[in-house]
């Protein structure tokens, strides 16, 4: 167990810096943050200037090691179109992001599994087609579509609810449906399947054929078994937490780490950037860390080599 | 058969899709009897029982009737099969590993029988559980009662199961291919113990095999199946001796000899005619070496071959000669 720890931290600390460096390289060759920010009219010299003034000037190799050396330090570099420290111009959107993006999860898991497991039971009935269509809908529309039809609907045409902004609570509706829809019908249609491939394993049959009835079957015998896929996709979906709201955020107005990222792309503020990247590494990597921790509670196989006994 | 029959099967139908996999079976199990179900795969060995205890999925279409002490099993209520499944008729499978439920620990898998069938909880469930452990002789049985299916082998993995179908203390003990996926030497081993285990309990025992032998050995009587029908039916010993049906006779023909000299083994040339290509006479015609013109008229009827012995074939009283001279 203490192996199998430290191997996927390491790996998780191996992922973290090379989402680093990708980013670092990927920021610096895609323009100059200089340019961009002083704009285009600027005097060269003022252009200079801010270069020096952010070691922009200095050969990429050394800004690097700079720049690996102050994150392991813990600091994170400050933006450079207002020079507050990166780490708390992000971390003052993270509680408007988790807004959303927590009842979004809500909805997700709340809808989205028991839609499944109620399809794969119901296999083949109107109820499972439904369930499907709309899973397949839910999936295949675009947020940012699913979230222009919403605002035209509830927000345009009936008046229901605002179509942008954070002033109250009604404002966050529309934005955490938009996101709540697509991930319910990911993992309706994830847990459907799981719940088709379990109930066909022999297992089920015995249990059936041992006298269990077919309500304690599926709750004892085929939902444990099918939860080993779904929680890697829960998992998947809590790792994206923090910026998966990017796009949805964008459309509704919604001042979140999301919209954050992008102005910070357009402006090239490249601490700002690289402050979200890392942060949703990091919280990407736990996420799968403690999926992989509950594989091997929910799952025996993988909690131990297999002891092969004789008959 | 002198005594009332514990399961008595009659007509029973199965069809897939409107293809059928099991056209009218009539087989009668007395209690305390061994019975052997012998036939190529796909001839519907297993679906007799599956069908019988309402395990098939639902887009099967089930007629005719099965009956355990008269209550009837096809089209009963949900909780009527769920007593007499595991209570009354148990039924363990090919495939131990995957049969049972690789996310609970084998203790948990026999007191779940233990309770639903005789109330059983907590300790007295988990004492009870090593003590079937014990009877179908696996060492250690206390320490394997805390193990996965994944830790025990497959020969242990299936004395488990028949541990789960004893838990319930059937009076019929329905083995489908019970030793098909293990180990010669554990296969042998496993018979035994079924041998044993119906001697000790008085249970009856259906065992369903594509290997005539495995059958001959542990089987009082044997029905041999042919693409969804019983084309015969006869006491063990008679059944080696004086085979009536071709089919049968070639089945035996396929069994090495034990002693004697040394003979090249016969296949059945040919294949299984597929459901939807059903030949409208008798579904062997077309593989059998007896082949008269009327055996493509009709299906052939059940007929008395001599008491307890009966065959699904036009030729099959007029044929009735020793095995080793019969398939030409």
């Amino acid at each position: 167990m203490l192996r199998f720890l430290a191997f996927r931290l390491a790996r998780a600390a191996l992922t973290i810096a090379m989402v680093v460096t990708f980013a670092f390289i990927v920021l610096r060759m895609s323009g100059d943050p200089a340019q961009i920010i002083m704009g285009a009219d600027a005097p060269p010299e003022a252009v200079d200037a801010f270069r020096t003034a952010w070691g922009l000037d200095r050969p990429l190799w050394e800004q690097y090691f700079h720049y690996f050396g102050a994150i392991l330090s813990g600091d994170l570099g400050r933006s450079m179109r207002d020079g507050r420290d990166a780490i708390v111009l992000v971390a003052e959107r993270i509680p408007a992001t988790l807004a959303l993006t927590i009842p979004a999860l809500l909805i997700k898991v709340g809808i989205g599994v028991p839609a499944g497991i109620y399809a794969a039971l119901h296999r083949n009935s109107l109820a499972d087609r439904i369930v499907m269509v709309i899973a397949v809908a839910g999936f295949t529309v675009p947020s940012f579509v699913l979230g222009l039809i919403l605002v035209l609907v509830f927000a345009v045409q009936l008046g229901w609810l605002p179509s942008g902004g954070q002033e109250s609570w009604r404002h966050a509706i529309l934005p955490i449906i938009t996101l709540g829809v697509g991930g319910a019908a990911v993992l309706a249609r994830f847990t459907r399947s799981a719940m088709l491939e379990v109930l066909g394993q022999p297992f089920i049959r015995t249990a059936s054929a041992k006298g269990v009835p077919w309500r304690m079957v599926v709750t004892n015998h085929a939902l444990p078994n099918a939860a080993i896929p779904t929680v890697t996709i829960i998992g998947f979906m809590v790792g994206s937490l923090i910026a998966g709201a990017v796009v949805v955020e964008s459309v509704f107005s919604w001042p979140g780490v999301g919209r954050l990222l992008v102005v910070a792309v357009s402006n090239r503020d490249l601490a700002v950037v690289q402050c979200i990247l890392l942060l949703v590494a990091c919280t990407m990597v736990v996420a799968n860390l403690v999926v992989d921790l509950l594989y091997g509670l929910l799952d025996p196989r993988l909690r131990s080599a297999p002891r092969q006994a004789t008959a | 058969m002198t005594t009332a029959p514990l399961v008595a099967i009659s007509g029973l139908t199965v069809a897939f899709d409107g293809q059928p996999a099991l056209r009218g079976i009539d087989l009668a199990v007395a209690p305390g009897e061994a019975v052997g179900l012998v036939g190529e795969s796909g001839c519907g060995k297993s679906v007799t029982w599956l069908a019988a205890l309402g395990l098939l999925p639902p887009r099967a279409r089930i007629g005719g009737s099965a009956r355990i002490d008269g209550t009837e099993l096809i089209g009963a209520s949900a909780a009527t099969l769920d007593r007499v499944r595991g209570g009354r008729v148990a039924m363990i499978f090919q495939d131990p590993a995957s049969s049972l439920n690789p996310v609970h620990r084998i203790g948990r898998q026999i007191a779940e029988a233990l309770m639903l069938h005789r109330g059983m909880a907590g300790r007295a469930a988990r004492e009870e559980a090593r003590r079937l452990l014990d009877q179908v002789g696996i060492p250690d049985a206390t320490r394997r009662l805390d193990a996965y299916p994944h830790e025990l082998s497959g020969g242990q993995n299936q004395r488990v199961m028949i541990a789960i179908a004893l838990a319930g203390r059937p009076e019929l003990l329905v083995a489908d291919e019970p030793t098909t996926a293990l180990d010669v030497t554990i296969q042998a081993q496993i018979l035994d113990l079924l041998q044993q285990l119906r001697r000790d309990t008085g249970m009856a025992l259906v065992l369903i095999s594509h290997d005539l032998g495995v059958v001959a050995d542990t089987c009082e009587r044997v029905c041999v199946m042919y693409a969804g029908r019983i084309v015969e039916e006869a006491p063990t010993d008679r059944l080696f001796a004086h085979a009536a049906h071709p089919y049968t006779r070639g089945l035996i023909g396929a069994l090495p000899p034990i002693d004697g000299p040394r003979r090249p083994l016969l296949a059945i040339p040919g294949g299984v005619p597929e459901p939807w290509a059903m030949p409208p006479g008798c579904a062997f015609a077309p593989r059998c070496a007896q082949r008269v013109p009327a055996c493509d008229a009709c299906l052939p009827a059940d007929a008395a071959v001599a008491d307890g012995h009966r065959a699904a074939c036009l030729r099959a009283v007029t044929a009735s000669i020793p095995a080793e001279h019969a398939v030409a």
